[in-house]
């Protein structure tokens, strides 16, 4: 199973500079780790010291923000596409 | 009602033209007051597009001079304006481009004390700064005042923009609680900028903005777009309104402006303070002029 994961800027450098990974997992929480496998310092980059995802950090299935579908327990799908976005403040 | 005089009509020609926009709504254009936070890569666009349209009022805030790495975005400012008030390049290319604007300079840097009463006086905000701290401040200031605001954000080459319209949608703390720690995502100055993006960004900003004064189309009023230049894809995801936003949730607990650096400083001297920042670059690696410590 594959899912196609969308990296941000700020978190490119950490991620091998890509733009868009591949990782596995059935939930929210297995692909992120699955990435911090693959990619060492991707998980304190994502997480907060108390294990919270990064409030400034969204995390989307297909669109829709897994705060309002089951947070990191949220099913995902050979096919579905996740998108990391943090805050971005430049202007 | 405004009373359009034979060149106005012809300079506002194409606009009429439009069935959406028409005499009617140029008459709304040049009634409107919109404020434009910043005069860096995003306000220059948003004001040039702004003024070239008609806006009546159009208020420019910015506490800073020209600096000579601005040029590479910030088109209202000129390579003879470096070390000039923004707000005095931006005022004088946008009064030259459209003397039927009145341009407002506010030369000051927006803080939880003046916040209200600089925006009070316009009917729409634009959100064209550079750091977290003046970003939730404005956003804050606007649900309190119940003010739409049109904000963007950019980064390398990436941009984001979405539209908030207070008491009808989600505001910005609804998709992001809280900014991160200073130096948790880096600046333009530490990760850099594709001159372009500010450009995109600005002009769907003021695209918004046209948009909310004539009452025309569909805004990103409970979406974000983002928008990514290297692989020019464009998403829009969803935010839904947050119930327990801070500030404009069902018990708010943000009941007034309040400034976040020093809140942030506050709250770091209860936390742990990170070993190294935990997005982005760290600061160790930044190379930027010397003797400079933000750039918009």
């Amino acid at each position: 199973m594959s899912i196609t994961v969308r990296i941000p800027a700020p978190l490119q450098a950490v991620a091998g500079n890509r733009l868009e990974v591949e990782a596995d997992g059935g939930t929210i929480a297995e692909l992120l780790a699955d990435l911090d496998n693959r990619f060492p310092g991707f998980r304190q980059r994502v997480y907060d010291e108390t294990g919270r995802l990064r409030r400034f950090l969204n995390v989307y299935v297909n669109q829709e923000d897994i705060r309002f579908l089951s947070g990191e327990t949220t099913p995902i799908k050979d096919g579905d596409e996740v998108s990391i976005v943090p805050a971005v403040a430049g202007g | 009602m405004i009373e359009f005089t034979d060149e106005q009509i012809e300079r506002y020609s194409r606009h009429i033209i439009l069935k959406e926009v028409g005499g009617k709504g140029q008459e709304k254009i040049a009634a409107a007051r919109v404020l434009v936070i910043g005069a860096g890569g995003l306000g220059c666009p948003v004001a040039y597009y702004l003024a070239a349209a008609g806006v009546g009022t159009l208020g420019i805030v910015d506490s800073d001079a020209v600096d000579l790495s601005n040029l590479q975005r910030q088109i209202l400012h000129h390579t003879p304006d470096v070390g000039r008030p923004k707000v005095q390049s931006a005022g004088e290319k946008l009064s030259a481009l459209n003397p039927d604007v009145r341009v407002v300079p506010h030369r000051q840097r927006l803080t939880s004390q003046n916040v209200l009463s600089v925006i009070a006086d316009y009917d729409i905000v634009v959100d064209g700064t550079d750091n977290f701290p003046a970003r939730f401040l404005i956003n804050d200031a606007c649900v309190l005042s119940g003010k739409p605001l049109v904000h963007g954000g950019i980064l390398r080459f990436e941009g984001q923009l979405t539209t908030i319209l207070p008491g009808r949608g989600p505001c910005y703390r609804c998709l992001f609680p809280e900014p991160p720690p200073p130096g948790f995502v880096p600046s333009c100055q530490e990760a850099g900028v594709l001159g372009a993006i500010a450009g995109v960004i600005g002009t769907l900003q003021a695209t918004e903005v046209l948009k909310l004064i004539l009452g025309i189309g569909e805004t990103l009023a409970g979406y974000l777009l983002t928008v990514d230049l290297l692989t020019m894809e464009f998403r829009r995801v969803r935010i839904p309104k947050n119930a327990e936003c801070e500030v404009c949730g069902e018990h708010p607990s943000i009941l007034a402006p309040f400034d976040y650096r020093r809140r942030t400083i506050n709250h770091a001297r209860n936390a742990r303070r990170p070993r190294s920042p935990v997005v982005g670059i760290p600061p160790t690696h930044v190379a930027g002029p010397p003797g400079r410590t933000r750039i918009t």
